[in-house]
């Protein structure tokens, strides 16, 4: 089939060429002694001025994180890593903490600038507040007062820990406590920055939310952590991206993000992944081990996941909902994409506890190149959750005879009432589709692009606005290296 | 004008075209009819540039380029439009994008402005207007739970918005009701003019009652075997290929 031979060497072809956001900022950096042990803990945690109860939470952490295996139930294969090889905190040399974005070094704006993200509050058009994470540290979060007028705190965890510790102890970790998994655990022992967001009673958060994750520094892994508690009868809408230089090493990520709802409250949380691939050979790349997990605690409070996946040698990641408030809703809209040598093993876990709970997951993955893509989910009902629904749509693209997709649901169901439904496709961009489209002027990347944003549709449909332009152009660059 | 010479044509190693000739001056709308089998779709999708047909001999041309050596897209650029006998579904896909996305592509090829959503979406209604459709139709995903009358609608609508300068129709009135087949030959008949040109490709004469061709080839055995005037269409409905042919 040559239209199709021809499209898979458009795909191949997609190498770091394509990678725009592969760029190193030249900026003087501070960095912790490489390695870890429980001094580079003591040193993140004096470097950020905590309390007592946070070093020993994180000391505990560490020394349970110790205890413990790391994974390797995921379809991903990758060589081991050495915990030791690696920078566990990086951060831009400044004097002091900057009050407003014009004392922040403007090397670093100009580097938020030069990925497309707005930094200048009159320069937006539309409200969008953003905290920027330059590897361990946030640099700036913008329309902070603003958001402060209506009680919405949205200003970096290192802050919060300083400003709002009453806040941050009830709740760090009561989603995702440290010892829930290898990589959630390294995260509670080194973390070192993220965002934090505190939406009072009855409040609509006015604007978006966003953070900005950039890796920038070498051999350094990044781990940030996310808390966000929306109180009864709030809602806020939440947008995450993230990009990192191209490099031949292998970096980590391992990201930590919790949610917490009480009665009636929503929140819509956006992923656009971009971290740096690999090459076309599957060389360097992000390692993005990620826990995200909403606690739906209080009635009718709603959680929705969308995210779209196209960047990462590695992911793996299950943003999960755990639906304990009666008639709590979750869903998880996902695309993930994987080319070259890319491996992506994502999903989700719906957990019904409360009565009359709802979930709907679409999970869309399309392999490309060489990538292993595999949908992995858990729908679990518990016998008191009478009433729960739960639908599941797993769809897979297959693009060329080299690439995978793996379909691995897994349904518990322990009450009768409970309904549970699950559909799956796979299926290969046709060649009379490619035809059709080229018949009618459209090039083959064009024609690729147009058939995998509709392949899409359904999830990217679930962005707010200015992210679904991004993440189309997103896709249609993973998929073709060259288009931009 | 469209000229070809001699070609033959191949697909898994079966020879289907034997030997065409046939020049479609510019300004004339000419008929292919032939039976199952003669090799009528084959023609229509080589000179449309479907991968998986062997090109073994002759050659094409379109106002003296050669079109076989072309990507199908720079086929489209250069004039021509393929009306499909099944056209093809794009989950997905909104129909609207996709015309414009068509549409730009070909103006970017030929060094045009490209059309922005807002002029696009006042071109298109006034085709819909004149080929008396809904713009329903815009909004909806390309073919996908499309009648196969809407599908061939669809065909129509995105001739009227390509404006291509020769138009092949591969048995576009296949599958249509008595009204849908007014529509979509007051659509062709719309386009006629001193710079368009089309090959409409056809089991049967009905449709060249809306359509009035110029010239009607009878295509058998990968060959043209008869041609003449639009008089030939209907003594090929009276008394059958294998009669007329002989």
């Amino acid at each position: 089939m040559p239209a199709v031979a021809e499209t898979l060497e458009t795909v191949q072809a997609a190498s770091d060429g394509g990678y725009k956001w592969g760029f190193e900022t030249d900026i003087a950096m501070e960095f912790a002694p490489k390695g870890l042990n429980e001094d580079i803990v003591r040193f993140i945690s004096a470097k950020k001025n905590e309390p007592e109860w946070l070093l020993e939470w994180r000391l505990k952490a560490y020394r349970l994180w110790l205890t413990m295996e790391e994974p390797d139930w995921a379809a991903v294969n990758y060589p081991k890593i050495d915990y030791q090889d690696a920078y566990y905190y990086a951060a831009p040399t400044t004097k002091a903490a900057p009050k407003s974005l014009d004392e922040v070094d403007p090397e670093l704006l100009r580097t938020y600038e030069k990925l497309g993200i707005p930094v200048r509050e009159q320069e937006r058009l539309q409200g969008i507040a953003v905290d920027m994470v330059f590897d361990s540290v946030s640099v700036a979060t913008t329309f902070k007062e603003r958001l402060h007028k209506e009680g919405i705190i949205f200003c970096s965890i290192s802050e919060a820990v300083q400003e709002h510790p009453e806040l941050v102890k009830q709740y760090l970790g009561s989603v995702v406590p440290p010892g829930d998994n290898y990589f959630a655990c390294l995260n509670s022992a080194v973390f070192t920055d993220g965002s934090f967001v505190y939406i009072p009673k009855g409040v609509r958060c006015p604007m978006e939310l966003s953070t900005y994750f950039r890796i920038n520094a070498k051999s350094t892994g990044q781990f940030e952590r996310t808390l966000i508690v929306a109180d009864a009868g709030s809602h806020v809408s939440y947008l995450e991206g993230c990009t990192a230089p191209m490099r031949d090493e292998n970096q980590m990520h391992a990201a930590v993000v919790e949610l917490v709802l009480m009665d009636d409250a929503t929140i819509k949380y956006s992923t656009v992944q971009n971290w740096y691939p690999g090459d076309a050979e599957g060389k360097g790349g992000i390692y993005n081990f990620v826990t995200k997990r909403a606690a739906c605690r209080g009635a009718r409070s709603k959680v929705s996941w969308t995210q779209v996946e196209t960047g990462s040698a590695i992911t793996w990641k299950y943003p999960s909902c755990m639906l304990l408030g009666d008639d709590s809703v979750g869903e998880f809209y996902s695309v993930a994409i994987t080319n070259n040598h890319q491996q992506a093993d994502t999903g989700t876990k719906m957990w019904h506890v409360g009565k009359n709970t709802k979930s709907t997951i679409v999970s869309k993955g399309i392999s490309a190149g060489r990538g292993q893509n595999t949908y992995r989910g858990l729908v679990k009902i518990s016998p008191k959750a009478t009433g729960a629904r739960n639908f599941t749509q797993c769809d897979s693209l297959l693009i060329g005879d080299q690439c995978g997709a793996h379909t691995v649901p897994y349904i518990e169901n322990r009450c009768v009432s409970a309904k549970v439904e699950h559909e799956a496709t796979t299926s290969r961009i046709a060649e009379d589709q490619l035809f059709y489209c080229r018949s009618r002027g459209l090039s083959q990347e064009e024609a690729v692009g147009l058939i995998v944003n509709g392949f899409c549709r359904e999830v990217l449909k679930e962005l707010p606005m200015e992210f679904a332009v991004e993440a189309q152009k997103l896709l249609a660059i993973s998929l073709e290296g060259s288009v931009g | 004008m469209l000229r070809i010479e001699g070609l033959t044509a191949e697909i898994d190693g079966k020879q289907i075209l034997k030997g065409i000739n046939l020049e479609v001056p510019t300004g004339e709308v000419h008929a292919i009819m032939g039976p199952n089998g003669s090799g009528k779709s084959t023609l229509s999708y080589v000179l449309s540039g479907r991968e998986g047909y062997e090109i073994t001999g002759g050659s094409a041309t379109f106002n003296g380029v050669d079109i076989l050596a072309m990507e199908p897209e720079e086929r489209a650029a250069a004039g021509l439009f393929l009306a499909f006998q099944y056209p093809v579904e794009l989950p997905g896909v909104g129909n609207a994008n996709f015309l414009r996305t068509a549409l730009n592509s070909i103006r970017k090829a030929k060094g045009e402005p490209e059309v922005d959503a807002m002029a696009f979406l006042k071109m298109a209604r006034a085709k819909l207007k004149t080929l008396q459709m809904s713009d329903d139709m815009l909004k909806r995903n390309v073919n996908v739970g499309f009648s196969g009358g809407e599908k061939k609608r669809n065909e129509v609508l995105q001739m009227a918005l390509l404006e291509p300068s020769l138009a092949i129709l591969d048995e576009t009135d296949s599958g249509l009701d008595i009204d849908a087949l007014k529509i979509v030959s007051e659509g062709v008949n719309a386009m006629r003019g001193p710079n368009f040109s089309a090959l409409v490709i056809t089991h049967y004469q009905r449709l060249l009652d809306y359509i009035t061709p110029d010239r009607v080839h009878v295509l058998m055995g990968g060959r043209i075997v008869k041609s003449g005037g639009p008089e030939l269409a209907l003594e090929l409905e009276a008394e059958g290929y294998a009669k007329v042919a002989a």
